[in-house]
This record gives structure tokens, sequence and C-alpha cells, in this order.
């Protein structure tokens, strides 16, 4: 079984491999796969440099990212919620950052590229947290179900004030829209740079407690006489989620769709243990999101095709081909 | 366990099984339905007392306050309190059947499709002919049709039913976004206030369909709710207790759909409601699953409160009613979340 995980894992970061070159070749100028590593390493072309360098390459990186967080964030959340419809946004993150963008356009009129993020993170931060004060409050802390519905209804709490305050604003509706439909199109290298610090602490929190997961899966009751401080883990991982997927969405959109298929698709692959879950979930998640960001960039010359949109309609029939198939793992 | 009183009498000899706070509840939650009901007939530009309104309810009062209450203001009233009534029953009924407090229509795409159909109209320009109603009923229906067949396999289960549910609702959300942005602005603003849910267009051309499908769905839903309780135990639990699974699944689920899809055409996707109110209901009634009729009554509540706050907040103004049901329900939920029963379960 571990010879078969390793291969796999190794597989599928060869695949990963394969689809960054793609990524860096493929767009609106074909750059021939043979000319991307030497423009990569300064030797190439100039124009072919600044391409690559300019645009390419940051949105490359940004997809790895942002996918990485997203499968990485889903897997905690599924497990922290014993719920297999726990997609990262289940804790307000995503209706706070939209709440967060439109406020920052309506109320305070932001315009910059840096301040649309900065609104939306500072969005899914302050939902994330409430969330979980609230559904840790009353006797029992933070049960699973607690949580979930705590978040559930703090979404609809911020999604109605987003639909109210964009039927007041058109400006705000159309920076939203645009933020919704999911795209990683049009995101500079300063981006990546200022959401690598975040997610690196995110990634290591939720690496860090796979093994508590695993006993948390086993119900709270069995996870204190493991020896798991049960409050400390559900802290660790709602703060790991906020930071992973607050910064994700806040970039590109709410595509926590991926947070919500690649666990399960993990899991189809090497079982519930978060040590080998969680892995897998970050690679083959910016799999996913990079295909998906190909194949948007393809379809419909000259333009482009939202990566959000892609995602769904790769992913959710293979989603639906492999809950069909076999009899996925009830949480 | 919820607590019971069992009456019996020995002449004749029957006995049942009387539940007081389910009751209370219940009776409770349908009393402010028909207050609400009434109050937000008193609203508009022609301001009547809520005596004026009894009276005219009873073919009382002046023909002018009559031609108001009937003509003007009952579509709307009666269409928020049908819709509150089938999302509020829908909610329950996916509620239980998948075993998942998550589970509501919006989760499981049978308002994304309705959505993403209405959408399309707007944007793509065939909306106007077909109609917005018509093209909401068809795009839940066809949502929920494509979920139960890709769900089936040798029969279904209700975790299938959820998953290929999400998967199906995320693809109608995307494609929603997808239009959403390539739309002009003020097209754009049209779909959100449809996508809010909204009482704002009710006529009574609106008010007949909904209630005759209702008048279908409500009473097959309530006579066959005795099998949620043992669909709830999972399934091995009620083959074992005699339930027919998959028939009984099927029904309970066609009828939750019928409602959601009706109720999604007459009023739109009013936001919050099919999920929060069977949960309200639970916990105020102390019920271990969402008490079907109760949550219904729950759902008119929310509705018909969200639509009266709406309109009061911004006198003048036509504010959306699901801005309001999502920002009056959430509290209420949280507020009892917070004071979650025994144990701490909350579930």
């Amino acid at each position: 079984m571990r010879g078969t995980r390793v291969r796999l894992l190794a597989v599928s970061l060869a695949v990963l491999l394969v689809l960054c070159v793609l990524s860096l070749a493929i767009g609106t100028r074909f750059v021939p796969p043979n000319d991307v590593l030497p423009a990569l390493f300064g030797h190439g072309a100039g124009d072919i440099e600044a391409l690559i360098w300019g645009v390419r390459l940051p949105r490359t990186l940004l997809a790895l990212l942002v996918g990485a967080a997203l499968g990485l964030a889903g897997a905690v959340m599924q497990a922290l919620t014993r719920n297999p419809l726990g997609d990262p946004g289940l804790l307000g993150i995503s209706a706070g950052a939209a709440f967060g963008i439109v406020v920052a356009v309506a109320a305070l009129g932001v315009t910059s590229l840096y301040g649309y993020l900065g609104a939306a993170f500072v969005g899914a931060a302050i939902a994330s947290a409430v969330v979980y004060v609230l559904g840790s409050a009353g006797r029992g802390g933070a049960t699973p179900v607690k949580l979930a519905l705590a978040g559930v209804a703090i979404t609809a709490l911020l999604t109605s004030l987003t639909s109210g305050l964009t039927l007041v604003y058109p400006e705000a509706l159309n920076r939203y829209r645009f933020w919704a439909a999911g795209s990683l199109a049009g995101q500079d290298s300063g981006v990546v740079v200022r959401a690598l610090p975040f997610l690196l602490v995110g990634i290591v929190l939720a690496l860090a407690m796979a093994g508590a997961l695993n006993s948390l899966s086993l119900g709270d009751d069995v996870a204190v006489a493991l020896g798991r401080r049960v409050r400390l883990v559900r802290v660790q991982g709602v703060v790991a989620i906020t930071l992973l997927t607050g910064v994700a969405v806040a970039v590109v959109g709410p595509i926590v769709f991926l947070g919500l298929v690649v666990p399960h698709v993990a899991r189809a692959v090497t079982g519930p243990d978060q040590r080998w879950l969680m892995p897998f979930a970050m690679v083959l998640a910016p799999v996913l999101l990079l295909a998906a960001d190909i194949v948007g960039r393809v379809i419909a010359r000259p333009g482009e095709t939202e990566v959000g949109i892609v995602v769904a309609f790769v992913g959710a029939p293979f989603f639906i081909a492999l809950v069909r198939r076999r009899r996925l793992a009830e949480l | 366990m919820a607590a019971l009183t069992t009456v019996r009498l020995t002449t004749p000899p029957v006995s049942w099984v009387v539940r007081p706070r389910l009751l209370a509840v219940s009776v409770a939650l349908c009393c402010a339905g028909f207050l609400l009901f009434c109050l937000g007939m008193t609203v508009g530009d022609y301001p009547l007392s809520l005596g004026q309104v009894l009276a005219a309810l009873v073919s009382e009062g002046s023909y002018y306050d009559q031609v108001v209450v009937y003509d003007w203001r009952m579509p709307r009233a009666l269409v928020g309190l049908l819709v509150g009534i089938a999302f509020g029953m829908a909610g329950a009924l996916f509620q239980t059947i998948t075993r998942n407090p998550l589970a509501s229509p919006d989760v499981i795409g049978i308002s994304a499709g309705a959505t993403t159909a209405v959408v399309a109209g707007i944007v793509l320009g065939f909306g106007a002919g077909i109609g917005t109603q018509t093209l909401g009923l068809a795009g839940g229906v066809g949502a929920a049709l494509t979920i139960y067949l890709l769900a089936w396999r040798r029969g279904t289960t209700g975790y299938r039913i959820v998953l290929v549910g999400v998967g199906v609702a995320w693809m109608c959300t995307s494609a929603t976004g997808y239009l959403l942005a390539r739309a002009k602005l003020h097209e754009a603003q049209a779909v959100v206030g449809w996508m809010v849910g909204n009482l704002n267009d009710a006529t009574w051309g609106r008010v007949v369909p909904l209630l005759v499908s209702m008048a279908v769905l409500v009473p097959i839903a309530v006579v066959l709710g005795g099998w949620l309780r043992t669909l709830s135990l999972g399934d091995d639990v009620a083959v074992g207790l005699g339930t027919p699974v998959q028939q009984a699944r099927l029904v309970l689920l066609l009828s939750g759909v019928g409602l959601v899809a009706f109720g999604t055409a007459a009023a739109g996707p009013v936001a919050f409601v099919a999920l929060s109110a069977p949960q309200i209901a639970k916990r105020l009634a102390g019920w271990p699953v969402p008490p079907l009729v109760t949550s219904g009554f729950a759902g008119a509540v929310i509705v018909l409160g969200g639509d009266l706050v709406a309109r009061s907040i911004l006198p003048g103004t036509q504010l959306p009613v699901g801005v309001v049901t999502g920002a009056l329900g959430a509290p209420f939920l949280l507020w009892l979340l917070t004071r979650a029963n025994r144990a701490g379960s909350g579930g």
C-alpha cells in the first residue's frame, strides 16, 4: 500500500510538472516548450522572456499556490466538520471575501488591485473568526454540526447584505461579478509575493495537524482519550483554513468547489489517512486548477474563459462519475 | 427525546400521543404566520389598520378596502405565505432524507438550476417570450431530474444524491457566474434582484399555479411524512422497519422538488429559508428530526416577516425579501445554536 501511494504521488507530481510547462507555453501567443526553459533561465529571446517572466510565470505560480491551498483547506474542513459537503468556504470565508470587496467598492471607494485583495482577505478573516466564536458558544463548544451551521448562517447573512449593496451600488456589482466568475488572469508577481507568507503559514499549520485530525475522525471522546486537545486542534484548523482559503479566494474568486472535490478524489485514491490525504490533495488540486486554466485559455480564442467555470465543468462530471463508481467513504 | 403525553380514553377505547411542546410551537408559529400575513397587507401607499384588513377578509368593511386587500395586496401576501411553507417543508424533506443539515435545495442544485435557466433567459434574451416563471420551473425540475438520474445506480442513497447534487449545483452556479460576467450591467442588476428572491412582482397569475401545485404536493408529503422518521434512521434500519426505502425516497424527494421548483418559479430562490426553517423548527420544538409541518410554518413566518421588514426599513423602495430573510434568519439560527440542547450536540 505504501509503495503504491508513493508511486501514485510521484505520478501526480510528474503530471503537475508537465502542466506547469504547458501553462508557461500555452496562451494567446504560443511559446514552444523547447524555448520555455531557456527563457526561464535568462537565455531566451527578449520578448519571450518578458512574456514568461511577466505574465505566465506569476499566473502559473499563483495557480500552484492557490490550488494547493484550496485542496489542503478542503481536506482540513471535511475532517474538522466531519461533513462530506465541507468545502473551504463553509466557515463563511467566500461570503466574507465577497462582502469585503463590495464594501470596499461601495463604501470606501477602493479602486486598486491590492485594495480589493486586502479587503477580500480581511472580510474572509473576520467572517471566519465570527463563525468560530458563534459556533463554539453554548455548551459543548465547537461541535462539527454547530460550526457548519454557524458558517452557513453567516454565509447567508453576508450574502444577503452583499446582494443588498450590489443592488444599490452598480459599481460594486460590476467589480463583484468579475471576481465571482473566478479568474487567474490579470495578476502580477506582486500578488504572489504578498500571498506567499500567509499561504506558507497555513500549509505548515494544516500539515502539522494531520495526526490530530486522524484521531478526531474517531469522534471527540476518543480523540480526548487519545490525548488530543480537541479545542486546540479546532482552533488550529480554523486558522489554517482561514489563511489558506482567505488568500485563495481573495486572489482568484470563490472557486471553493476545488476544495470540495479534490479531497474526495484523494480519499478515493489513498483512503482516509490524513497524513496521505493532505499531500495528495495538495498535488491534485493544482493539477485540476492548472489544467482548467490552460483549457480556459484555449477553448474561446482569442478571448479567455474564466477558470472558475472550467473547473466546475471539468471537475463536476469527474466528481459525479466518482460518486457513481464507488461507495465513497462516509465521513 | 421529545416530551410526549399519552392520552387514553376507556369509552370509546382509543389512545393517542400528544406532544405538548411540538404542538405548542406549531400552533404558535401558525398564529404568528397568520398575523404576519395580515400585517403585510396593512402596509402600502394606502395604509389600512389591522382591523380594516381583517374586516375586508371576511367581506366586510368598505368596498375600497376590499379592492385594496383582495386585488392589490393579497397576491403578494399569499405568494409569501405559500413560498415560505413550500421552502420550509421542502427543506425538512431534503434534510431528513439525506440526513444532512446542509442539504437544502440551495445546496443540492435545484435552486441553482432554476437560477441558471432564468439568468440565461434574461442574459441571452430568450426569456421574455417564455416568462420567468416557466423558465424557473423548467430549470428546477430539469436539475432535479438530472441529479436523480445521475445518482441512480441500482437504487439511490441519500449520500449519493447530496454529492451528485453538489456537483450539479456547482456547474449551474459557475454557469450563472459566467453569464453574469458577460451581461450588460442593467441585466446583471435584474438578475441579482431575481436571484435573492423577490415578492415585488406577485400577481394572482403567480398565486394560482403555486396554490394548485401545493394543494397536491403538501398532502402527499404530510401523509407520507411518517416514512421520514424511519428514513432518518438510515437505510438499513428503515428496511428492517418495513419502509419501502427506494419508493419512499423517490416520492418524498419528488414532492420536495415540486415544492421548491414551484416556489422558486413564483418568487425566486428566497435565500436561506429552506435551510434555516427546518433547523429553527427542530430546535424550537426540541425534536430529533426537522418536523415537516412545523418547518412549513417557520418558513412562512420567515418569508412574511422578512417581507414586512424589507418594506419597512426603507419605505418607498422595493428591497427584495431575500436580502432580509438571510439577514433575519441567520442571527436567529445562530442564537438557537448557541443555546444548544443537552450534551451540546446542537445537531
